[in-house]
């Protein structure tokens, strides 16, 4: 044998010479499984909306938190069921932060008195008209209808606030009213908004002049007679004054306003609220809050609609996938071990997942609760939904098992010595794939849904401190359908678009992986 | 007698699920501590003695902090004992903490709010099945057709609406904007009264809406399936009309499967939705079981829990056991 060991290379030669180009390399692509799923979810125009339409959920949840200049634990009482308003629409009679109205000349005149002092019109650009039935018809400016508040401030504060005016030329104090001047019927005694002659004592009454005006009552005093029982004369009061202020009497002596009542406290105030909270925010907290502006408007407590929203969201979108995950996990080992071993150990297993998910979810979540109730509930909820949750995962991880055990491929590479572990996990579990994706998509939002509806009922409670959800914020909305349906509206409004996309995405991505559709949509 | 042997196997089966499912409520009910709450004027010792004589404690002591020591019962000889009252007297228990209901028993209160949501969910099943039917029906026919699209749109959206704002979106415009119905359904025992019917208008609303969009989809998938068989082409050659094709054939066999999952809704709807009986106050199980849950009154959560488990199981099987009985071809379970 040893002489044929060094023929060189050349030496050799075909047979015969035929062409070998028939074994070309093709020239396409290779398509792989992802790669085909794609393509054809892609073709599902309603899909790919609905895709898009949950990014911009997913962004809005992300984004938004970081730039909305409110958090989710603020809240203002004064600005509470204020209506949305977005500045684009300012000149409009839409998303304005007003509301339409149609009362007696009394509610009326009380808001049009307010911007008749400050300026600051509670009464959208003072425009009004009069029905025939004598009704006033106008648009309320829900951030300017708080108008006036008496507030007790320290002489600090009060201090802060005249430099302050001073230095921005924007007007916080008004003129004081003596107590005496002040409305006498119980429920009015502290509203700040008469600053005019009022009368009745079980309900207010305007008192107008000859010339059906309205008539202030401004706390008076003489210059150079400061001092005496009626003004303290610590007052130092050296900021801007409103017009008519100062002025010369019959008698040929100046008279000004008293901007300020002296009480145990410090001083008590007349002060318009917004811009009290504007002077606040950017003086004292410095918490960037530049002025009162709620584009989603705010709940019954004050909240922002906006912040509360999108963080709930995501929170919402963070919590749901991470149940995902952890189900997915789970019933992905539960549903292997079941399907690829069957016999005993299948009968078994499927019994106990049997059980577990004939038991209602509500009944493990109150026991879940009664038994964790020193816990947080966002851990007692996410025990509950990975309690049941992963047995979809399971059942449909075993069914496809049992469908691919027993296919050649998988004896070749048991025949070349394949571990169990490993034909599992890498030889079959790849074909399920597909089907546990679309489980994992649609597992989102049953479970923002789920989590809405027990927030909604009261059974788990998530608000604490930083931390809200949309089934909260829905619950509040409905509490004040009637008055302020516009609560309720945007975390609808964001379930009902997120529920439908998931819906239609869901439904592409499963006909995408159904490899027995491949081909049929021509 | 084949059938009946699978029915057979397949109720046996639910009774050990929920007997198993019971047994771990009662059990995990039996560990938590018990609320001894008292109302203004009354006596805890009523209380207390009340749980005393239903052998839950024992050795129960006023401590001088107001709080009341005790020793429970071994959880085994109080199922023992409750199996014992159940199945001898048919006794469930009586309210300990529910505030309007203490003293109460609790299968009576359980019966008395029974109606409502009964009657909620039939008058639900009463306009939807016909309703959803039919346009199911109509949209087979008109299969990919712009009417068929149409529908279509609307049952997605419908399907995709949650009932939380499906509740809230029928409230605020039927009972508030347009103040066409009462917005909280009437309290009273006359059920068949006109403004009682009126009154339960929202909810129902609100309840068929949903289902009218399930049976849509369902009946097109399954008539649409049913219409391309080779016998429909069969049954126009004799000589039947279009109709008469589709009602005596088509419908025939899509209703194998239609029939089961209706029998199997109206079931499952018994237990109501919580949702929708607490958004219009319906004075139903559902709001009895949430006051349940915030009073921790522990033999009423046991008896409604033992209800909702019971409900779910049940629309479970029947659409098993009823295809069989619908369609002899069909045999379950067979080898």
């Amino acid at each position: 044998m040893d002489q044929f060991n060094n023929i060189p290379k050349e030496k050799f030669e075909f047979a015969n010479h035929s062409n070998f180009s028939h074994e070309k390399k093709l020239k396409t692509k290779p398509v792989g499984y992802f790669q085909d799923a794609f393509r054809r979810f892609k073709k599902n125009k309603g899909a790919v909306v609905a895709a898009c339409i949950i990014i911009f959920l997913i962004l809005f949840a992300i984004i938004v938190p970081f730039c909305t200049q409110y958090t989710v634990s603020y809240s203002d009482i004064y600005f509470k069921s204020t209506r949305p308003k977005l500045k684009l629409f300012e000149n409009t009679n839409f998303w304005d932060g007003c509301e339409k109205k149609n009362t007696g000349k009394l509610d009326f005149m009380y808001y049009y008195a307010m911007g008749l002092e400050s300026g600051h019109n509670a009464i959208k650009n003072q425009e009004y008209t009069i029905d025939e039935e004598g009704k006033y018809n106008y648009r309320l400016d829900s951030y300017h209808q708080i108008g006036v508040i008496y507030k007790n401030i320290s002489d600090e504060e009060y201090k802060l606030i005249q430099d302050y005016q001073n230095r921005t030329g924007r007007q916080v104090i008004y003129p004081t009213v003596k107590l005496a001047d002040r409305p006498k019927a119980l429920q009015d005694q502290t509203n700040a908004n008469y600053y005019y002659k009022t009368s009745g004592t079980s309900k207010t009454q305007i008192v107008y002049d000859d010339d059906g005006n309205i008539q202030p009552v401004y706390w008076t005093y003489v210059d150079g007679e400061k001092g005496g029982s009626y003004y303290d004369p610590n007052d130092q009061y050296d900021s801007i004054r409103i017009k008519g202020d100062n002025y010369v009497g019959e008698d040929g002596r100046t008279y000004s306003y008293a901007y300020a009542r002296v009480t145990s406290s410090g001083w008590e105030c007349r002060i318009n609220y917004y811009e009290y909270y504007i002077f606040q925010h950017t003086e004292v907290l410095k918490d960037g809050i530049k002025e009162p502006y709620f584009i989603f408007g705010t709940t019954g407590n004050g909240k922002d609609i906006l912040t509360c929203l999108a963080s709930g969201a995501r929170f919402s979108f963070i919590f749901a996938t991470l149940v995902a995950v952890v189900n997915l996990v789970m019933g992905a080992i539960y549903g292997a071990i079941a399907g690829f071993y069957g016999g005993k150990i299948d009968l078994v297993m499927e019994r106990i997942s049997d059980i577990l998910s004939a038991v209602p979810t509500m009944i493990v979540i109150t026991l879940l609760k009664l038994h964790m109730g020193s816990a947080s509930q966002m851990i007692t909820l996410f025990i509950a939904f990975i309690f049941t949750g992963w047995i979809g995962m399971a059942s449909s991880t075993r069914m496809q098992f049992y469908r691919y055990k027993r296919q050649e491929y998988v004896l070749a590479a048991r025949t070349l010595g394949a571990s169990d572990i490993r034909l599992m996990f890498k030889h079959i579990f790849p074909s399920a794939i597909g089907t546990l994706i679309t489980g994992c998509a649609l597992v989102i939002p049953s479970m923002i849904y789920s989590e809405t509806n027990l927030s909604y009922l009261g059974i788990i409670n998530l608000e604490t401190g930083s931390i809200t959800s949309v089934g909260t914020l829905i619950a509040a909305g409905q509490a004040s359908l009637q008055s302020a349906p516009f609560i309720a509206f945007f975390p609808s409004l964001f379930l009902v678009l997120l529920m439908l996309s998931f819906n239609l995405f869901g439904n592409g991505l499963r006909d995408a992986f159904n490899p027995s559709l491949r081909g049929s949509e021509g | 007698m084949y059938m009946f042997k699978y029915v057979m196997k397949r109720l046996g089966l639910m009774i050990m699920t929920f007997c198993i499912i019971m047994l771990m409520c009662f059990v995990l009910i039996k560990l938590l501590p018990i609320v001894i709450t008292v109302q203004q004027g009354q006596d805890a010792n009523i209380i207390v003695n009340r749980l005393v004589a239903r052998g839950y404690i024992t050795n129960a002591v006023l401590k001088p902090d107001g709080t009341w020591s005790y020793d429970r019962v071994p959880i085994l000889i109080q199922l023992g004992n409750y199996l014992k009252r159940i199945f001898m007297e048919g006794d469930f228990g009586v309210g300990v903490s529910l505030p309007s209901y203490r003293g109460y028993s609790v299968l009576d209160v359980f019966l008395e709010k029974l109606p409502p949501t009964i009657l909620i969910n039939l008058y639900s099943t009463i306009i939807s099945v016909p309703i959803g039917l039919g346009i199911g029906i109509f949209a087979a026919l008109k299969k990919n057709k712009w009417q068929d699209q149409l529908i279509n749109v609307f049952i997605i959206l419908l399907i995709s609406l949650p009932s939380i704002v499906l509740g809230l979106v029928i409230q605020y415009f039927l009972c508030f904007k347009w103040n066409l119905l009462p917005q909280t359904m009437l309290s009273g025992f006359d059920y068949f009264t006109w403004p009682m019917f009126k009154s339960m208008l929202p909810p129902v609303l609100a309840l068929c809406l949903g289902s009218i969009a399930g049976y849509v989809r369902f009946t097109r998938a399954e008539l649409a399936e049913v219409l391309t068989n080779e016998y429909m082409l069969l049954a126009r050659t004799k000589g039947l009309t279009r109709g008469q094709a589709t009602i005596r054939h088509a419908m025939r066999n899509s209703m194998v499967v239609i029939l089961p999952s209706i029998l199997s809704d109206f079931i499952a709807v018994l237990s109501g939705s919580l949702i929708i009986e607490s958004m219009f106050s319906v004075p139903g199980v559902g709001r009895l079981y949430l006051d349940s849950i915030t009073y921790q009154d522990y033999d009423f959560f046991m008896l409604l829990s033992a209800f909702y488990c019971f409900v779910t199981l049940l629309a479970g099987i029947v659409i098993d056991i009823s295809y069989g009985f619908i369609d002899p071809r069909i045999r379950m379970g067979a080898k």
